[in-house]
């Protein structure tokens, strides 16, 4: 149960591997010696996540199998974490997702699809998941990491931006849905965040860390926000960003 | 209490609390508000029973005026008697009359475990004193008799005294108390440095009929309580009203217009036992944020723990308004009841304060090392890994509830909150079916 500060007794992090889900779990757990369950594929890098998690503070650290792409296993993987958790869980992270390569997948093969299905489809079948668990509570936050790619979808990452746009609109509709059930969702937008995910790309301006998106969304966490960008003027250069002619943002790098 | 789902359900009264004792997330709220019959008054040995639903305010209209009076009267009459007892409450008489479920003379409780069960002190005291303080977690309280205090009119004649600094607070408490059946200190909190801790030290006495003036010592007069229906704060109350400056305006002149010392003034009840009742919404100054409060006790032995506690939230400028400094007598044999002999403090704290979390778990910290507590029916951040510290008997209560309550059927947001309320803490975490064990 997280409390009137925003202090919480566990937290979720479905794709417990990824570098904004651990940090945000760290930022959250540390205070307190908070429970955090971590939900992904690969048990080496999850062991690795968790013994950080211990040393940064964090409390009893669990593990749990999770698949992005395994729908029909997503209800039974929420119902564990919470079970691992020993209880409700206080926020639920929904941190995977993969970048793709733009140029590789438009050329062919099934690069293409897998984006949409992990970052999309995925998120649509655990964010359903895990709302119902928030319904079925009456308390709980579900964290959506959306991206600014997804704002308005680039002629650069078209694949990777409408699969994030598709996931930011989903959870917008999830949020309002949960009105009044006493569970609510934040959708963070980061911009380029400099990571293991975007190792040897060029970052774009206004770029971030994992470390400064965790800090942004406890903050947001903490303030009941809706929806968080990062770093924080990113919202008022999407507000133009979304208004620029075709012609012109056609050409926007990538 | 069959119908219940797996989220298990709470009896909620008026809903005072400034905490989740009374919330329940995912499950059932029984609003006991509806059952709120006075079945009798005794007249003669001084004593009422009543379904708990019923607020102290309807309580005290009725019974004032037969020069009755409930023994434990808490900061605000908007409370059932079946919260009262749940988070066993106090009032500024505790040095003298201990807490409100020390005058309940017997309960009905409804169990999970074995239905109604009729609980007194003497008979059952395992299941009462487990009820009394038990924050509604051994089962639904449905009736109570109470014992009764006499009163000749339903005025209090107070004196005050205006200190200077917390020392001289401490001392004018400690030597004045014991001649009046009610005290308490309100603290300027923005006072600092030389002047820390200057109060308004007020103690009060019912009025007897010849503290009145003559026109108004008839039985009709002096026994009159009708206190005015409650002025309501407008939801637009803008939420920067209460800044630093307003408030410490306020508090200057708040200090100086009291006389250095009064004696034999004579006021209403309400205003002396209720001040905030007087304004509907009054929380909504604190604006949309919201605020929260802070109240702990500490041992007498302790006083040097309490001084270092309240400067450091007067430095962090974190505490806003008054603080109400107040001493406590002996505690009663409720395992969960929170007085103790020594001081308590209770202070509003507006939540915008930032980094307000880790300096109230430090504060819980200092509070537990000392022997000291926090008040669960106020809290909504407590420390959870402190809880079993700050209330040692917590093991003993748990047995009692899990007799009455087996299945855990009574659960509410303050027990997930606070997790050792339902169990003791596991130090071998449950093994899982899926999941890859560690190391």
């Amino acid at each position: 149960m997280r409390d009137a500060l925003g202090s919480v007794g566990s937290v979720l992090v479905l794709g417990g591997a990824s570098e904004i889900g651990v940090a945000i779990a760290s930022l959250l757990a540390a205070p307190r010696s908070a429970t955090v369950v971590l939900a992904g594929r690969h048990g080496d890098s999850l062991a690795e996540a968790a013994s950080a998690l211990q040393s940064a503070g964090a409390g009893r650290v669990e593990t749990v199998h999770f698949d992005a792409t395994d729908a029909a296993s997503h209800d039974e993987v929420i119902e564990s974490s919470a079970r691992a958790a020993g209880g409700d869980l206080d926020v639920i992270v929904l941190a995977f997702g993969i970048l793709g390569d733009q140029q590789v997948d438009e050329a062919g093969g099934d690069g293409a699809v897998r984006v949409a299905t992990v970052n999309y489809v995925g998120a649509v079948s655990a964010g359903l998941a895990a709302a119902r668990q928030l319904r079925r509570q009456g308390h709980g936050c579900l964290v959506a990491l959306s991206s600014v790619a997804g704002e308005r979808v680039r002629r650069a990452n078209f694949i990777y931006g409408s699969s994030k746009a598709g996931m930011d609109g989903f959870f917008q509709g999830l949020s309002d849905s949960l009105a009044d059930s006493g569970a609510s969702v934040l959708i963070v937008r980061p911009g380029f965040v400099r990571g293991r995910m975007t190792r040897g790309m060029k970052p774009a301006p206004l770029s971030t860390t994992p470390e400064a998106v965790a800090e942004a969304t406890v903050r947001a966490l903490r303030d009941r926000s809706a929806v968080v960008w990062v770093p924080r003027p990113l919202r008022a250069v999407m507000a133009v960003m979304r208004h620029l002619p075709r012609a012109v943002w056609r050409r926007v790098p990538g | 209490m069959r119908e219940a789902g797996g989220r298990g359900l709470i009896a909620r009264g008026l809903g005072r609390s400034y905490g989740d004792a009374a919330q329940n997330g995912g499950g059932d709220v029984i609003d006991m508000t509806s059952c709120d019959r006075i079945e009798d008054i005794d007249l003669v040995a001084g004593t009422v029973t009543v379904e708990s639903g019923i607020s102290l305010d309807r309580l005290m209209r009725t019974l004032a005026p037969l020069g009755l009076w409930p023994a434990v009267s808490p900061g605000t009459r908007q409370v059932t008697v079946g919260g009262a007892i749940g988070a066993d409450v106090h009032g500024k008489g505790h040095h003298r009359d201990g807490t409100f479920g020390s005058h309940v003379l017997s309960m009905d409780l409804y169990t999970p475990g074995f239905g109604r069960l009729s609980l007194t002190p003497d008979g059952t005291p395992e299941e009462f004193w487990a009820t009394t303080g038990g924050m509604g977690l051994t089962g639904i309280v449905e009736r109570a008799t109470l014992e009764l205090l006499r009163i000749e009119t339903s005025s209090v004649r107070v004196d005050s005294q205006r200190t200077a600094d917390l020392d001289s607070t401490m001392a004018v408490m400690s030597e004045r108390d014991n001649h009046y059946r009610y005290s308490v200190a309100w603290i300027d909190c923005l006072a600092r440095g030389a002047s820390l801790g200057r109060s308004i030290v007020e103690f009060g006495e019912h009025a007897t009929l010849d503290d009145l003036p003559a026109r108004d010592r008839s039985p009709h007069r002096a026994l009159r309580f009708g206190p005015s229906r409650q002025v309501a704060a407008p939801p637009w109350v803008p939420s920067g009203l209460l800044n630093r400056w307003s408030v410490a305006a306020f508090n200057e002149l708040w200090y100086r217009k009291a006389p250095q010392c009064s004696s034999g003034h004579v006021v209403d009840a309400s205003s002396f036992f209720h001040p905030l009742d007087a304004v509907d919404g009054w929380n909504r100054i604190y604006g949309k944020r919201g605020f929260l409060q802070y109240q702990f006790v500490l041992p007498y032995a302790q006083g040097d723990v309490l001084r270092a506690v309240i400067e450091r939230l007067v430095d962090a400028r974190a505490a806003s308004f008054l603080a109400v400094l107040k001493r406590f007598g002996p505690s009663n044999p409720a395992p969960l009841s929170f007085p103790r002999e020594g001081w308590t403090l209770a202070l509003d704290l507006p939540v915008s304060f930032a980094g307000l979390d880790g300096e109230l778990d430090e504060l819980d910290e200092m509070i537990a090392s000392a022997g000291g507590r926090v008040y669960l029916a106020k809290d909504s951040r407590l420390r959870p890994d402190l809880l079993e510290t700050m209330y040692p008997r917590l093991g003993e209560w748990r047995k009692v509830r899990e007799r009455l309550d087996p299945q855990g059927l009574m659960r509410s947001d303050l027990m997930r909150r606070l997790p050792a309320l339902a169990e003791r803490p596991s130090t071998h975490p449950p093994a899982l079916a899926t999941g890859f064990p560690l190391q």
